[in-house]
């Protein structure tokens, strides 16, 4: 694979060898110490080749991309092992080698290329500032490759998107600028960390082939970090499973996906699909919400438009559609946050007030919500027994010791322990954040739980188990859900019926076997399409396949 | 939970500083070895083992007026800020919270006060009205209030937004809850450091305006109006002027290495057990 007159260049770009990486910790209550978080991982990056990373949160496979480039984040330290570039040992080269070899021959692309932009500069100004910085090329050859990169992303306006500021193009866009930015230097390898994590899965489809059809053109070599085995398959050569900082099992993508060796990559493999049967809709619907129709900004922008959905009692309506199609306003309205211009929402047989503040507090137990950030959803200064206690307190009037056995409750419904009770948010794990919120929309006994992505934050696994637990509540509880996401498998695991949204309006409602039964309309169908499913050259059929261009959030 | 080995020297320094400043200031009727407007030796007597830190203008012990003095600088002070943060805080945070006409009248109306130099203010304030303690504690709570309301609300502001504070306004709850359960504990770290900087703001506020003559009136003893006293000594290399300049500078240091730590502590989410 090696280019042509790079003799000296060998055919092994990287070659990691026993990698340890430590970092010291400060659990509550005892000493400092060091934990290991990358223990013995060794891989080979051949020129042009595409090795993709995957694991769950905390396996270590950014922290093994980072090292690469010699980089330790956050108090991570390299301490032991080799990391061999074009021939040399990266580790020893010191902070002038470092500066030598960032943005030069390796490159990044992060997880959120909002956050990783500088807002105060120009897309062209960042895009070519490694070049120039390594003296690759002048400014005039730096901005036409640059141009030309905008071009083969398929980025509008390619001659002029260089002039914009960051917050003034989509985020798929910008994830795509950050990918022209590493490649301007012509690097040998780029560092993808989860770069269509953060995307919409109509926008995510786009920017993996922009990503790929780069790759290829160019010749670059890639690591490609994601914990969605499905997308790695679209694009990666080799895939390298990882848990706890150590490697479970390295192959090619087809042995992986066909045939994995290891029960963890096993787990992986096999689609987390829930059985859920889904329930007939009721007679009578609790909630009601008809030709809701809201604006921001005093009626000049319109988010919802006449919309109109049912909640039946004990069911889970799902509302689906990508960003910016209004389906955390519906939420909004629903919860009187932006009372609705017009329309009604009716809630067991009577008008809801349009605003919080002319709601009862009985209307506002029965509707409760649970967050997609977990961890901004919670005060960081209260304890779980706080956060869960005070809905008992507010609603019920419970104190003292009958307050605490009811949180107790709480706690083991959502398989967490009495342990937990004295711990600060900053102390729990993402999914156990979740639960905690979980717990404290189900203190107030509510009939109507609104859901907004509360999985989308959440790794594969961990999500899996708060769908379960999501389900066991509804059975226990008699509870009602509505789900916002823009997830289908979600949607297929916990829905009984179904609205898809798209720009303020429902274009696709009813129950879940019709809605996920064809003829689709357009948008149904490039939502169900553009979901990753885990088979080699699925990006290139789905590509061909759609019929209408996503909206690029 | 409070290990005396975990303290950072930084801190220990700035606590024993200021607790002695504090004793002094408590204890002063007990401590001090000669009274306060007592006359006990010459004009200008050096360091001597009667006078540990000699005398003052008029012959009476440098010593003893520091303390008594320390006891009105800090009560102001403390009186001051105490009123300023209560004021500006509650205010901020309510402005915050609130909105709409509330907000805009009441930042209007902050703009309008700050616009206005402090110091200037203070002097226009205290010219007209009779230079009593109440007075002075008023003028100067609310005049610094302006620039706690600004901290504050401006932080309650960010913190409004969050999902949590959402949260519990959906849950029903009233402004008291979410202002100081919701908001207060999580605005704390930049208030708290901001108390350390406007204590001492306060301090040097009513040194400057005593040594202009309109804070504590004499005979009453404050370190401002030592500085006064005394100044025209230092033409004679006399240091008693330096003396009560002194003190005010180690009070401004030990309160704010306290200030520092207490926001270190603060600023863990792990309810400072890490």
């Amino acid at each position: 694979m090696a280019k042509a007159g790079t003799k000296e260049k060998p055919e092994i770009l990287l070659d990691i060898r026993n990698l340890r990486i430590e970092a010291r910790v400060f659990p509550p209550g005892e000493a400092p110490r060091d934990i290991t978080i990358v223990d013995d991982v060794s891989l080979t990056l051949k020129r042009g080749k595409v090795l993709g990373l995957i694991g769950e949160s905390g396996a270590g496979k950014s922290t093994i991309g980072l090292s690469s480039m010699g980089y330790g984040r956050g108090g991570c330290r390299i301490t032991g092992g080799e990391v061999i570039l074009n021939g040399r040992d990266v580790l020893k080269g010191g902070k002038q080698g470092f500066r030598k070899l960032r943005g030069r021959e390796v490159c990044y692309v992060a997880q959120s290329a909002a956050a990783a932009f500088n807002p105060a500069h120009r897309l062209m100004d960042q895009v070519v500032e490694a070049a120039l910085l390594h003296g690759v090329a002048s400014r005039a050859e730096a901005e036409k490759r640059a141009i030309a990169l905008f071009k083969k992303l398929s980025l509008p306006d390619p001659q002029n998107i260089g002039k914009r500021f960051p917050h003034q193009v989509s985020g798929g866009q910008l994830q795509r600028v950050m990918t022209a930015m590493a490649l301007c230097s012509e690097p040998d390898m780029i560092v993808f960390d989860e770069p269509t994590t953060a995307l919409d899965v109509t926008t995510q489809i786009d920017v993996l082939a922009a990503i790929k059809d780069a790759i290829r053109d160019t010749g670059v070599a890639a690591l490609y970090i994601t914990h969605d085995l499905a997308v790695v398959a679209q694009v990666a050569d080799e895939i390298m499973v990882l848990r706890h900082g150590k490697l479970v099992e390295w192959g090619g993508t087809r042995q992986i996906i066909k045939e994995p060796r290891q029960d963890y990559t096993r787990a992986l493999v096999s689609v987390h699909q829930i059985e859920h049967q889904e329930k007939k809709p009721g007679t009578k619907p609790f909630l009601s919400v008809k030709n809701v129709t809201a604006t921001y900004g005093g009626g000049v922008v319109k988010v919802l438009k006449n919309v109109t959905v049912d909640i039946f009692p004990g069911q889970t309506l799902a509302v689906v559609g990508e960003s910016g199609s209004g389906k955390s306003t519906l939420a909004r309205a629903i919860t009187g946050l932006l009372p609705p211009m017009e329309g009604s929402i009716t809630f067991s047989g009577r008008k809801l007030a349009n605003r919080l503040a002319d709601r009862t507090k009985e209307d506002l137990r029965q509707l409760q919500m649970i967050y997609q950030m977990a961890d901004v959803a919670m005060n960081p200064r209260q304890t779980v027994g706080t956060i869960i206690g005070r809905p008992l307190e507010f609603y019920f009037g419970m104190r003292g010791k009958e307050r605490d056995r009811r949180v107790t409750e709480l706690l083991e419904k959502i398989e967490m322990g009495k342990g937990f009770i004295d711990r600060y948010p900053a102390e729990l794990s993402g999914g156990q954040k979740q639960r905690v919120c979980i717990a404290r929309a189900l203190a107030a006994k509510p009939t109507l739980i609104i859901c907004d992505e509360v999985t989308s934050a959440l790794d594969p696994l961990v999500a899996h188990g708060i769908l379960n637990l999501l389900l066991d509540l509804q059975q226990e509880e008699g509870v009602a859900y509505l789900f916002i996401t823009h997830d289908l498998a979600t949607v297929k695991s916990i829905a009984d019926s179904i609205a898809v949204m798209y720009r303020g309006e429902v274009v696709r409602y009813g129950a879940k076997s019709e809605v996920l039964r064809p003829p689709f309309d357009a948008y149904t169908d490039l939502l169900l399409s553009s979901v990753p499913e885990m088979e080699i050259g699925w990006l290139e059929k789905a590509i061909k396949g759609r019929r209408m261009e996503s909206a690029g959030n | 939970m409070l290990d005396i080995k975990r303290i950072p020297l930084g801190a220990l320094l700035g606590l024993f500083f200021t607790a002695l400043f504090l004793i002094a200031a408590i204890f002063a009727q007990w401590i001090a070895p000669f009274g306060l407007g007592e006359i006990v030796g010459n004009v200008w007597e050096p360091a001597s083992a009667q006078y540990w830190l000699g005398t003052d203008n008029l012959g009476r012990d440098l010593l003893s007026r520091i303390i008594y003095g320390a006891q009105t600088t800090i009560f102001i002070a403390v009186l001051a800020t105490a009123l300023s943060f209560s004021l500006g805080s509650i205010l901020g945070f309510t402005a915050a919270v609130v909105g709409g006409w509330f907000d805009t009248l009441m930042s209007r109306f902050v703009d309008l006060l700050m616009a206005i130099p402090t110091l200037i203010f203070g002097l226009v304030v205290l010219s007209v009205l009779p230079s009593t303690l109440v007075t002075l504690i008023l003028v100067m709570g609310i005049l610094d209030s302006t620039r706690v309301y600004r901290l504050s609300r401006a932080v309650a502001a960010d913190i409004n937004v969050m999902d949590f504070v959402e949260a519990a306004k959906l849950r029903g709850e009233g402004r008291g809850w979410i202002i100081f359960r919701e908001i207060l504990p999580n605005a704390l770290s930049p208030l708290v450091s901001e108390l350390g900087l406007r204590f001492i703001y306060a301090v040097l506020f009513l040194s400057a305006l005593s040594f202009l003559g309109l804070g504590v009136q004499p005979p009453a003893a404050d370190w401002g109006g030592m500085v006064k006293e005394n100044k025209d000594g230092i033409v004679f290399g006399i240091p008693a002027a330096l003396i009560p300049a002194a003190a005010i500078a180690a009070l401004a240091i030990s309160v704010n290495l306290v200030a520092d730590w207490i926001l270190n502590r603060t600023t863990s989410l792990k309810g400072g057990r890490a």
